[in-house]
């Protein structure tokens, strides 16, 4: 019961005229920002931490709160209307997002999105108010082999996303995970992978540049080649009664994706080394295990947009617990988030639930609101989104490439890495020619530089033991599930073939 | 497509083996008291992707994948052309950035696209091609203050307006 009382004080704190203000402007800025490619959640709460030296400490972790909101809710628009995701946390949304837009269903996705984020973070709030403590003494008994084996599933679940040819899929994960090795050894420190000692390679190659290549280049290129260039414009329903009608679908189409992503993407969230990107793409990966249509992943199911998009906001939720609790940031924009709670003269850790009282439940109180304001604003801003994609595609594909650019250009700030992405662009297009899945390696280069070091660490631990992944109480079961997941396709596809060798001709 | 495929899967073999041999740079091997060394990683995930492309040339020998039992072209006419006014007009405008602006090569790049491959009218491309970098500016350089490159001294005079207006 005190729990709701400090709720309901932190509540009416963030519907202060001030606090509301600040969660409308930071949702709409967040939102737009968030559907840009190339910039996400980190680029608008870095970007205006230093107007937050304006107003008291708590509306000002209010107001970047409702920033990261409303980016969280903007991923999803770049990914479903221009097939760009804008950050990692977005890339499974195309998976089925972009299909969804491309048969004329471009509202659907989106009224998908948005309701599934609300509830994904309406979940997440739910067990960040009741669980809080216990919850980040459970993450802090996440050591490198757990953490591992956790990146061991989420490849697991590539293998599923990758389609038939497993060769072809494995090759996309490894080459993933060793374009995310280039640059430097994160653990002696040394060059390493320069490749043809070229010294731009030096600063390794950024997940955002494979990205952009393989989804904005890439795709643009395939679509033009695909369609001779007569892109079949959408006709999307921008009318109340419409709306309703893919609300209606949503909800019926959409749940169980929904009820994966928001719990799986809390948990996966709150692990300090995890956060909302390999959440996203699990909860896609069980989404699709759990149907009773798994065909129709990728090519267009609202389960498809739903499970991501419930689990990345409902990640980002989580990643803010071990912030607050522990003072251990779970991705790039809490961490930025913890540096402005620093310079506000507030101690993350344990005793700030003690201490600070009313700015933490302040903070919490926000995000209920923001997450209302943030589905409410989305909803509004459908039909302007979805008007981008009623324009002739001779102005939208250029459109699409100079978003690419400036966008992959303002990420990085470096020519070096344009030029890959136009590489990668020209790559990736050839390669889905002969069916290799891209996809997972734009999820591996991610997901990487996290399962590298904490494989190391665990050989360490254990003197070069591998059997340190099976004997621990968490890691273990984690790690044969895993690889269950991985072996399974593959025994399918043999038993396949040998029945196939059965029959008589 | 199914010389091209093997093709792919041989450069991709013979990708796999350069990474494999840049990676030895750093220890491959396990180091006592201090796990495996810094190019292990690199090291083994490429020689796993050097098994895959020997499975990929197992499958096409079976005429396993769809593109091994294919003989339609990798590219037809339409697009070999789409891949050199397209991917030349990328290459193109990257290559203009560093000369004439960001904000010049988006616009020369639009107004080629939309004029010389969108056939519309000179009046809507040039309307489109010089309004997009405008406002891209304002939100890069005002709203998120992001300098993109400016490209040769030449360029000042019209930077030098657009930065009075802002700053």
């Amino acid at each position: 019961m005190e729990v709701l009382s400090l709720l309901a004080d932190g509540m009416l704190l963030s519907l202060q005229p001030l606090n509301l203000m600040m969660i409308l402007i930071g949702v709409t800025v967040g939102l737009f920002i968030g559907a840009m490619p190339g910039l996400g959640s980190v680029n608008g709460v870095a970007i205006l931490l230093p107007v937050t030296f304006l107003v008291p400490p708590g509306s000002a972790i209010i107001f970047l709160a409702a920033i990261y909101y409303g980016a969280m809710y903007g991923g999803a628009i770049s990914s479903i209307t221009l097939g760009i995701p804008g950050a990692s946390t977005a890339v499974a949304t195309t998976f089925d997002g972009r299909p969804l837009a491309r048969q004329g269903k471009a509202s659907l996705a989106l009224v998908t999105a948005a309701l599934a984020s609300f509830v994904g973070g309406t979940v997440a709030n739910i067990l960040f108010t009741l669980f809080a403590p216990i919850l980040a003494t459970v993450a802090l008994s996440f050591g490198p082999p757990e953490v591992f084996a956790l990146m061991l599933l989420a490849f697991a679940t590539f293998v599923g996303l990758g389609g038939d040819d497993i060769p072809k899929t494995v090759f996309s994960i490894c080459f993933g995970l060793v374009l995310g090795a280039v640059g430097f050894d994160q653990i002696s420190g040394a060059p390493r992978l320069v490749l043809f000692d070229y010294n731009g390679f030096l600063q390794g190659i950024g997940f955002l540049v494979l990205a952009i290549g393989v989804y904005g280049i890439g795709e643009m290129f395939w679509t033009i080649e695909q369609t001779r260039g007569d892109v079949t414009t959408t006709t999307p329903k921008m009318t109340a009664k419409g709306m309703a009608a893919d609300t209606k679908e949503a909800t019926k189409r959409g749940w169980k994706g929904t009820m994966i992503g928001s719990f799986l993407g809390f948990f996966v969230g709150i692990l300090p080394a995890a956060g909302a990107t390999p959440g996203s793409l699990m909860s896609y990966g069980v989404a699709k295990m759990v149907s009773r249509r798994p065909a129709e992943f990728g090519k267009g199911h609202p389960d498809g947009v739903a499970a991501p998009e419930a689990a990345n906001n409902s990640a980002s939720t989580g990643s803010m617990l071990p912030m607050l609790t522990l003072g251990i940031p779970g991705s790039p924009t809490t961490a930025i988030l913890l540096g402005g709670m620093v310079i506000w003269g507030l101690v993350p850790g344990p005793r700030l639930f003690v201490d600070e009282t009313e700015f933490v439940w302040g903070l919490i109180g926000s995000f209920y609101i923001s997450n209302l304001a943030a589905v409410l604003m989305n909803l509004a801003f459908i039909p302007v989104f979805i008007w981008m994609l009623r324009m002739p595609f001779t102005i939208l594909a250029p459109m699409i490439f100079v978003l690419s650019i400036a966008g992959g250009y303002a990420a990085t700030r470096d020519m070096f890495d344009i030029w890959l992405m136009v590489g990668f662009g020209l790559g990736a297009f050839f390669l889905r020619k002969f069916d290799y899945p891209l996809a997972p390696a734009v999820l591996a280069i991610v997901l990487g530089p996290i399962a590298e070091p904490t494989l190391r660490q665990s050989l360490l631990l254990s003197s070069g033991d591998p059997s340190i992944f099976f004997t621990r109480p968490v890691a273990g079961p984690i790690t044969i599930i895993a690889l269950i997941l991985i072996f399974l396709p593959g025994i399918k596809l043999v038993r396949r073939m040998r029945d196939k060798r059965k029959e008589p001709a | 497509m199914r010389v091209g495929e093997i093709v792919t899967a041989g450069f991709l073999a013979l990708l796999s083996l350069y990474l494999m041999w840049k990676s030895t740079e750093l220890p491959v091997g396990y180091i006592a008291g201090q796990g495996p060394g810094g190019g292990a990683w690199p090291f083994w995930l490429s020689g796993i992707m050097l098994i895959c492309c020997g499975f990929t040339a197992f499958n096409w020998w079976r005429e396993n994948t769809p593109a091994s039992r294919s003989d339609a072209p990798l590219l037809d006419a339409y697009g070999w052309k789409m891949l050199l006014f397209v991917g030349g007009g990328i290459i193109g405008f990257v290559a203009l950035v560093s000369i004439i602006s960001m904000y010049g090569a988006i616009a020369v790049f639009l107004f080629y696209y939309m004029w010389f491959l969108g056939r519309h009218s000179l009046w809507l491309s040039l309307l489109i091609a010089l309004v997009t970098p405008i406002a891209m500016f304002f939100f890069f350089e005002g709203a998120m203050r992001i300098t993109m490159p400016s490209g040769l001294p030449f360029t000042d005079p019209v930077f030098n307006v657009l930065y009075d207006i802002i700053y």
